[in-house]
């Protein structure tokens, strides 16, 4: 009755159809697709649909929704030049493009870009923002619904290393997450209008990771924001926290849900599980064994599998986070697993793609595909393909 | 009227174009000056987008002659205004282009080759002329290597880079090095003069890069000041509340004075370091006067690892809290107002308490530049004295 009523509460929050991949990591920020026609081996020759070129750079995932996919890239010497695209998701032809001009800083880290935040739809719009602040909503036919230039209106809100942190929408409202050393705040932004509905301080220190969507123990949905002092949920209508985890989080990995808990970068990993005992959250277990580095941590039944820095795959139990086996893999990774049925899709920063077999015992890697670009961004899953996107490019795998 | 969703208001303009004609004619100037004027008064934290939308309503089902109009409007447009009419007018573009019509690429070309028009209105106008032509806008490149518009200038710029790389090639050092002279003076972008001056550096010639991208190198520096737990970046220190180069201050370790401090840095970093060795939780100040010809509002770049705040003739301009992140030339930019004469420039740069070895860095670079990015020197600096 509970997970029923969980796929009720997810249903009408994302108001989904079959195949879209709506913001960082999918569905409610998991990593895992339900799609079953993933290939689970990888050929150039026969597994890529398409491979599209890109005018700039960029970091971000793809987004899908229907029959079209979306994509964010910068250009120029400064990457001051935003481009926000729409593919037709069947043969990868350009659709649409607008491009805008940064009205926030854009120095980053040159390992990764202005376009690092994974843009986000509610099926109607796409909320896509840069590393700069800048924040647009578009229809889904490029028509320009508002913006934002949230550095503007927030001139200490940058990062000399770049931001990266994914809005999610919720109930209408776009969580933007802003985390630096010089200024730090949530905002809930009203996804009709673009105007602020409610914003929060939040502590004065750099984080890069993503909001995650969990359902709390009254039902409704919250938003989790992780940053170094631990976990805060709060409501998306109102920003009022609900509750608290204080014990320290990671700035870097972003945490996973699966179903009502929370898989937190936390002492190598913790879990919170919404609590329906009158208190706010159980803490399940934490497990240093699991601790991850750049990559977030994916939940795949009840398994959770982490990447650490030499490029090993670790496989715990969500009951008690004990760890079950460890696989090395050809890293180093920056991009997020995503998860397919039972197979585990992995990219490293040199472009290698790599499948693995999670129903083996100590899972298995059973395909690999080289790309031959660098890749930083995670993939996505949508509409029975499986996207990669580098600097250059962005390929469509499908099932041959 | 504006207090409702957005859209709730956009059903009626959008059946009052289908039903009309699916494109508004332009008659004159006068049918886009109230929506042109409602998105030019978007302001901070989404106050405007409302009726920006409605008003796009008008403007994205215009002809595409119309284009140079909304063009002209960026002229009166804030940043976040700019991005609006680009969006109009690219929405105008695509449908454009999609139907097939010729587009109006003369007014187009007049528009682009008025370089009193907005910088980056041309720069629009050109790239949808490179779209449908990019040959003719090729050819428009050829002049526009002392454009005011930064974009337009750097494409041309970089044409004349492969020529002189192509020059280079046929071993024509003569003419290669004679191009890369005329780029060092033309070029704006840092990346740009960096290339220019590392060919010329390797064709035996010698190139003063913090000069020519105007570095100020001539400082005064006070400090050490304590900032233990990063307290140095609020703390209101002597020199802050007023400057005299005569005085002696309480420094965080005894009295402190103003040293002379020059530059010489290759990238045009006045680092504390030198005067002070290495220091932890600390802050300092450091001070440059500016000689300019005339009152003028110019562009104050700076670049820093460290937290800093600067002010120009006291008045405040700006700060940020953050250490050991990244530095770029051109990090943060400021708009100031330069007087006539003397102008006192004052930069506090802190340092924290990190002990890794990338956390040593405690300095800043600075460049006063015009909005292209052309490096604007100190008068004594311009005639000599400066160095």
């Amino acid at each position: 009755m509970r997970r029923i009523l969980a796929m009720v509460c997810f249903l009408v929050v994302f108001q989904v159809w079959g195949g879209d991949w709506l913001q960082f990591r999918g569905p409610q920020g998991a990593g895992v697709s339900d799609e079953t026609q993933i290939p689970t081996t990888l050929d150039a020759k026969k597994n890529i649909a398409w491979k599209k070129a890109l005018p700039g750079r960029g970091l971000s995932s793809a987004i899908i929704v229907g029959d079209r996919v979306f994509v964010t890239c910068t250009s120029g010497p400064n990457q001051e030049r935003l481009h926000v695209i729409c593919l037709n998701a069947a043969d990868g032809s350009s659709l649409w493009e607008r491009q805008f001009w940064a009205t926030g800083r854009t120095t980053c880290h040159e390992k990764i870009s202005v376009a690092a935040p994974t843009p986000v739809s509610d099926g109607k719009r796409i909320i896509a923002l840069f590393s700069s602040n800048d924040l647009f909503c578009l229809d889904l036919d490029g028509n320009l619904l508002w913006l934002r230039g949230l550095m503007r209106d927030y001139p200490n809100a940058s990062n000399g290393l770049g931001l990266a942190s994914s809005p999610v929408v919720v109930d209408g409202v776009v969580v933007t997450q802003i985390e630096t050393d010089g200024e730090a705040f949530v905002a809930g932004i009203d996804a009709t209008t673009g105007l602020n509905r409610w914003k929060i301080d939040r502590p004065k220190k750099a984080n890069w990771t993503s909001p995650s969507i969990l359902r709390g123990a009254q039902g409704a949905m919250l938003v989790t924001l992780q940053s170094s002092t631990g976990i805060s949920a709060i409501d998306p209508k109102t920003g009022v926290e609900v509750w608290k985890y204080s014990d320290g989080a990671s700035t870097v990995p972003s945490s996973a849900v699966r179903g009502d808990t929370l898989y937190v970068p936390s002492s190598g990993i913790t879990a919170l599980q919404t609590s329906t005992d009158g208190q706010p959250f159980k803490q399940l277990w934490k497990a240093s064994q699991l601790r991850p580095a750049t990559a977030s941590p994916v939940v795949v039944d009840e398994r959770i599998y982490t990447l650490n820095d030499a490029g090993v795959l670790t496989c715990g139990d969500t009951t008690e986070g004990k760890r079950l086996w460890q696989l090395r893999l050809k890293g180093p990774f920056s991009a997020t697993p995503l998860a397919a049925g039972q197979h585990l899709y992995l990219v490293n920063e040199k472009g290698l793609a790599q499948v693995v077999d999670l129903s083996k015992p100590e899972g298995q890697v059973v395909s690999e595909l080289d790309l031959g670009e660098p890749i930083i961004g995670t993939p996505s899953i949508g509409g029975g393909g499986l996207y990669f996107r580098s600097d250059g490019h962005l390929w469509k795998i499908i099932k041959s | 009227m504006f207090n409702r969703p957005i859209y709730f208001h956009a059903p009626c303009f959008l059946l009052a174009a289908w039903m009309g004609c699916g494109e508004l004619s332009l008659k004159s100037e006068v049918d886009f000056a109230e929506p042109l004027r409602v998105i030019n008064s978007v302001s901070r934290e989404g106050q405007g987008n409302a009726e920006a939308f409605v008003a796009m309503q008008t403007l994205v089902f215009a002809d595409a002659k119309s284009i140079p109009i909304i063009l002209a409007a960026m002229a009166s447009s804030n940043e976040v205004a700019l991005n609006w009419l680009r969006a109009a007018v690219e929405t105008i573009a695509q449908r454009h282009v999609a139907s097939g019509k010729p587009f109006p690429f003369v007014e187009l070309g007049k528009f682009v080759l008025e370089t009193s028009n907005p910088p980056r209105a041309r720069r629009l106008a050109f790239e949808l002329i490179s779209k449908v032509d990019p040959l003719t806008s090729d050819r428009l490149l050829t002049g526009m290597v002392n454009d005011p518009s930064p974009e337009l200038r750097r494409e041309a710029v970089q044409k004349l880079i492969q020529q002189a790389n192509l020059s280079l090639s046929e071993s024509n050092k003569v003419g290669a090095t004679l191009l890369f002279q005329q780029l060092l003076s033309l070029a704006r972008d840092v990346d740009q003069v960096d290339g220019i001056a590392k060919s010329l550096r390797n064709l035996g010639q010698v190139v003063d890069l913090p000069f020519t991208l105007g570095f100020l190198t001539q400082w005064k520096v006070a400090g050490p000041f304590d900032s233990i737990g990063g307290k140095g970046f609020a703390a209101v220190y002597p020199p802050e509340a007023q400057v005299d180069l005569a005085a002696d201050y309480d420094g965080k370790t005894g009295k402190v004075r103003w040293q002379r401090l020059l530059n010489t840095e290759e990238d045009g970093s006045v680092s504390m370091n030198k005067p002070y060795t290495p220091l932890k939780g600390v802050a300092a100040y450091a001070y440059s006067e500016f000689y300019s010809e005339n009152a003028r509002v110019v562009d104050l770049r700076l670049g820093s690892k460290n937290a800093f705040k600067v002010w120009l003739n006291g008045q405040f301009l700006f700060g940020q809290e953050e250490y050991h992140r990244n530095k770029a030339i051109d990090q943060y930019r400021m708009t100031g107002q330069l007087k006539s004469g003397r102008n006192i420039i004052l930069v506090k740069v802190c340092q924290n308490e990190q002990t890794e070895d990338w956390a040593t860095e405690w300095d800043f670079q600075l460049r006063v530049c015009d909005a292209l990015g052309t490096p604007i020197r100190s008068v004594a600096a311009a005639s000599g004295g400066d160095r």
